[in-house]
């Protein structure tokens, strides 16, 4: 299967390459007039490197798709699983999950949606505690089920949503493809994240979740979510079926779920008394820093999508 | 150059140690690019070589050597020809008679003469649930001639998790490499030194339960 890949989704692409040379040249000049920049630069590197990823996972067919974002899973649930405390009566359990992840990306490769739908949470909701039994260990049984499962759906079912844009005949009633809308939530969610950082730094006053993240103000939340919705004006009816208003609303739900996707992750990480979820994206942490919030904005845009539009 | 060594790690160990397992190294930077050196580590797992082996270039994978037990890895024809023609061990004989009547350290001297790097688990055997066990001398008798070869104190968490002892099954998990600054063996009581650097290593051990405090068990 072809991925359709139309001329606002290239224009698109140009944009967001073209964005990266200029905060890459930016840098540079910072740099020469003895300025300590390396920090943005490190992270600057990581993040052609990941965009580089995607425009070779985007560009090829289907196939190629959905086993790159499968190998992305993989690395997420992987860092999961090694940052939280696990039993080692929880191998076989642990084998199991690793094994859903091929299962499920087969299954929206396959385009068979409900099955998508129901594999992680139900199949394998019951699948991990039934596994867990069998081996018999009943200390922090409960706590390993529902952390194995937690894991699951954020690592799993919800990055899986990126790829189920794509199924075919969900692909017919958008006028710029899957990859408009994939690109769409993708822009906005680093767009909300970037924004809510420069307004939190420029601006920030007033904590809005002091025990999770010192550092999150609503100032950053408020001037992250309008400056969102105003692009989202202008990007949505460009990549996706939606029309200009109703973007603009859209705009401000997503980055709004966006927001909470990022302060569950910092609550998780304070939880576990770490400070990045891992060290493979230097720069930024782990995977699990870097999609807290497409965790939230991915599957709920899909179900927004499917419902108004197919 | 050892060819088969060679393709079996540049095709083989290295693209499972980089994409399936993952590394996380910490103190990168004291790691030695070159040798003689010797590698020093905790041992949980078979994977704890393959992993520390796979910190270099596959160009250079033909310089390094874990130094692991006769009895249990070269007693058999094919493992003999696997672990020492594709791993490139040097064989330790454990055999406390034999180490009284010969030099059993004689091939990993002429190893560290020619510039290559050891690895050494002085723990002698895996252990179970990251518990450190006191190391063995064996690791000061090596090197009270060579004052001159950096000691390196390495300390691997995750390996126990993804490939424990008495286990087959392997699961996935990120393993997180400390390593820390060089040792050097200046004629000091064995005892003494080989107690200094166990205190290393478990030190970077310290280190990484600071840093992942939800992991101490």
């Amino acid at each position: 299967m072809e991925i359709l890949v139309t001329e606002h989704v290239r224009i698109s692409v140009y944009i967001l390459y073209a964005v990266l040379a200029f905060l890459t040249l930016l840098a540079f000049g910072i740099k020469l007039q003895k300025k300590n920049v390396d920090n943005f630069i490190v992270r600057l590197k990581t993040f052609w490197k990941i965009v580089i990823f995607l425009t070779i996972a985007f560009s090829f067919n289907f196939m190629t798709t959905a086993v790159l974002l499968a190998f992305i899973s993989y690395l997420a649930l992987k860092e999961y699983f090694s940052m939280i405390p696990t039993r080692n009566a929880d191998r076989r359990a642990l084998f199991w999950a690793y094994l859903s992840i091929p299962v499920q990306f087969y299954l929206i490769y396959i385009g068979w949606l409900n099955m998508f739908y129901l594999l992680i949470p139900l199949y394998l909701f019951l699948l991990i505690p039934a596994r867990m039994a069998i081996v018999g260990e009943t200390k922090d049984f409960l706590k390993s089920c529902a952390c194995i499962h937690w894991g699951l759906m954020v690592c799993v079912y919800a990055l899986g949503y990126v790829c189920a844009y794509f199924i075919q005949d969900f692909k017919l009633s958008l006028p710029q493809g899957a990859l408009g809308c994939v690109l769409y939530i993708l822009y906005l969610t680093i767009f909300n994240d970037f924004m809510q950082y420069v307004f939190g730094k420029s601006f920030g006053k007033h904590a809005i979740t002091p025990k999770v993240s010192p550092h999150k103000t609503w100032e950053g939340f408020i001037g992250g979510v309008l400056s969102t919705g105003i692009i989202s004006i202008w990007a949505a009816p460009f990549l996706t079926p939606l029309s200009a208003v109703e973007g603009f609303v859209v705009g401000l739900g997503l980055a709004c779920c966006g927001f909470l996707g990022d302060i569950v992750m910092s609550s998780l990480k304070r939880d576990l008394g770490i400070k990045d979820t891992g060290t493979i994206l230097p720069g930024h942490g782990g995977i699990l820093d870097r999609v807290d919030s497409l965790i939230f904005t991915a599957p709920l845009f899909f179900h927004y999508i499917s419902y108004f539009y197919n | 150059m050892n060819i088969a060594k060679y393709l079996f790690f540049a095709g083989i160990v290295k693209p499972f140690v980089k994409l399936i397992v993952g590394v996380s190294v910490h103190g990168g930077e004291h790691l030695p690019l070159s040798g003689p050196a010797i590698l020093v580590a905790n041992h949980n797992s078979h994977l704890d070589a393959l992993v520390l082996m796979s910190l270099y270039s596959s160009t250079k994978i033909g310089c390094i050597h874990p130094m692991a037990a006769a009895d249990y890895f070269c007693n058999t024809p094919f493992k003999k020809f696997f672990f020492k023609k594709l791993i490139g061990i040097i064989p330790l004989k454990r055999n406390p008679f034999l180490q009284m009547h010969q030099d059993i350290f004689a091939e990993a001297k002429k190893a560290l003469k020619q510039k290559e790097i050891l690895i050494i688990f002085p723990e002698g055997t895996r252990g179970t649930n990251n518990h450190l066990q006191d190391f063995k001398t064996g690791i000061a008798h090596l090197t009270q001639d060579l004052s001159k070869v950096p000691v390196i104190p390495i300390f691997i968490h995750g390996t126990d998790k993804s490939l424990p002892k008495n286990e087959g099954l392997f699961v996935p998990f990120i393993t997180d490499i400390y390593i820390g600054k060089a040792l050097f063996h200046k004629k000091e009581d064995n005892k003494k030194w080989t107690f200094a650097l166990q205190e290393q290593v478990r030190q970077l051990q310290e280190q990484f339960f600071k840093e992942h405090p939800a992991l101490n068990k």
